[in-house]
């Protein structure tokens, strides 16, 4: 299954570092990466592959991670976006 | 492999979830209840009972796990069923109280919202049953939390039960009276319908059809605060098609969202896709109003000249949206406008801009009609029933749904107001015609059917 990882928050040393670590310690492969900084605010979204993650303790991992970053994670299913934007 | 969608797309999406109050609003679990009927109640009760629990068992679980995933918000679970008259009828007994406890406890079994279906379908004329069941809406709407019930007083073919729109005026009174203590609640759970539809899956007027399947999954969803947003980024001075343009590519992406969470929950609980319904459906929070769409499009205040000509292309648009982005589009589909739940008709009826007679005049062209409307609790059971009998009116000549809530809340007049507590809200008092319409009402019988040709 594929998810978009969206990572919001101020900007700082690490976020990537700590984010991608947090994935491939689970064995979860990242597809492609946006990422962007608007004025101090950092903006990252990642499409990745699960793989055979449990999705609801992959969140869980995330959300920790973002916490411990002092930013905002989520995790959607790409799904949502396909249908909402294509045809 | 790479993102099929752009970044400001994703953060679109997200900002409509954040910020603009996008959500499923339900995912309601049909279930059909025929094969329950028993002479004995009690057994009838039981077998309600296990076939509810059987099937939506899995229903709020499954919903959890995919608005986890989806990272979009599902407000309610809920389930509708059978019209109860149709399965109670073959039971001996007279009180059908018991069957809306079993509903009631079903749907606490299962950590539903509401269960919708305590219902009657008498649009020709009541049945044995029919009567029975009516008769038992004021002690069964007092005694239980969750259950909603409806009756279909008419239809286009049909004509309008003038003889059960006279009843359910008493009935509408009764239940207020019963439900005091508690605002009056009883009648927010009590719809009167002409034009029912049977896959509709917002409360309180949701039952599973008889033409349904044994089973089936509908999804309402709601967004009038993304609809809201994408009208604020038009000129002010953007002509009316380009208005429409944009609320129809709205609902196109909402409606989409909507069919995808439908057939995921499907899926995961092996039961038939029925419908997605398409309804603006606004809460009392801010920035999720209908009526502050309507006010964008350039009314001084909801209610006002023009608030009908802008209603009707506001609902138009969200169908041709919801239609485009979606073969299952059903049940109710268009703009709710219910005074109690939306900040906007709150402000305005507050404010005298909106009163009972304008929003009589918006049901013609909106998907339901007169919803969660408060008046004083003086007002005859005679002229309850007469306003019910207008808004069918309205339903029939149509040929389409109208349904009416109305809250006769006891003790309260003029300037008063009541609160409901969640999405139900707080309905101001409004102002009903002091003229009576007893003796019309008394006349009972039925009014014909209308023409179907000479549509003038």
């Amino acid at each position: 299954m594929k998810a978009v990882v969206t990572v919001i928050g101020r900007d700082a040393v690490g976020i990537i570092a700590g984010i991608c670590t947090c994935l491939a310690g689970r064995g979860v492969n990242v597809l492609d990466i946006n990422q962007t900084t608007l004025q101090d605010l950092f903006v990252m979204n990642m499409l990745v592959e699960l793989g055979e993650n449990d999705f609801a303790a992959l969140t869980d991992a995330l959300n920790a991670e973002g916490e411990r970053l002092g930013v905002n994670v989520r995790m959607q299913r790409e799904d949502i976006f396909d249908a909402m934007h294509r045809i | 492999m790479k993102f099929e969608v752009g970044k400001n797309e994703i953060l679109e999406t997200q900002n409509m979830i954040d910020a603009q109050h996008l959500d499923i609003r339900t995912v309601t679990m049909g279930v059909a209840l025929t094969d329950c009927a028993d002479p004995d109640p009690a057994r009838a009760a039981e077998k309600i009972y296990d076939k509810i629990t059987r099937c939506a068992g899995e229903l709020v679980p499954t919903c959890e796990a995919i608005s986890r995933e989806m990272g979009i918000p599902i407000i309610n679970k809920r389930i509708s069923v059978t019209p109860i008259a149709l399965v109670a009828a073959a039971s001996e007994t007279e009180d059908y109280t018991p069957f809306a406890r079993a509903l009631d406890r079903a749907a606490k079994t299962c950590g539903c919202d509401f269960i919708g279906g305590f219902s009657a379908l008498v649009q020709k004329g009541c049945t044995t049953a029919d009567l029975r069941l009516i008769r038992s809406f004021p002690q069964a709407l007092a005694e239980t939390d969750l259950v909603c019930s409806s009756v279909n007083v008419g239809s286009t073919r049909a004509g309008i039960n003038m003889d059960a729109v006279r009843l359910l005026g008493e009935v509408v009174k009764q239940t207020a009276d019963l439900t005091r203590d508690n605002q009056s609640m009883g009648c927010a759970k009590l719809v009167v319908f002409c034009n029912a539809v049977e896959d509709n899956p917002f409360m309180a007027g949701a039952f599973h059809g008889v033409g349904e399947a044994e089973c089936a999954v509908n999804v309402g969803i709601s967004g009038p605060g993304v609809v809201f947003h994408a009208l604020q980024k038009l000129e002010k001075d953007a002509p009316l098609d380009l208005v429409a343009e944009t609320v129809k590519r709205t609902a196109f992406k909402i409606t989409r969202m909507g069919e995808l969470i439908a057939r995921e929950a499907s899926k995961r609980l092996n039961v038939p896709f029925g419908i997605v319904d398409l309804s603006l459906a606004p809460t009392p929070a801010v920035g999720d109003s209908v009526a502050r769409i309507l006010e964008s499009m350039g009314l001084d205040r909801c209610g006002t000249h023009g608030t009908t000509a802008a209603l009707a292309l506001l609902n138009d648009a969200v169908k041709k949206g919801g239609v485009m982005a979606s073969s299952s589009v059903g049940g109710l589909s268009g703009a709710f406008i219910p005074v109690s739940e939306d900040e906007g008709m709150i402000a305005a009826a507050k404010s005298g801009a909106l009163t009972l007679d304008k929003l009589e005049a918006m049901t013609c062209v909106c998907s339901v009609g007169l919803d969660m409307i408060a008046v004083p609790g003086d007002t005859p059971a005679s002229t309850l029933a007469a306003i019910l009998a207008d808004e069918a009116a309205i339903g029939m000549v149509n040929g389409k749904t109208t349904a009416v809530r109305l809250i006769p809340a006891y003790g309260k007049q003029l300037g008063d107001e009541i609160e409901l507590g969640g999405l139900l809200g707080t309905a101001p008092i409004m102002r009903v015609h002091h003229h009576g319409a007893e003796e019309f009402i008394n006349r009972g019988g039925r009014i014909p059917a209308p023409m179907h040709s000479f549509r003038n």
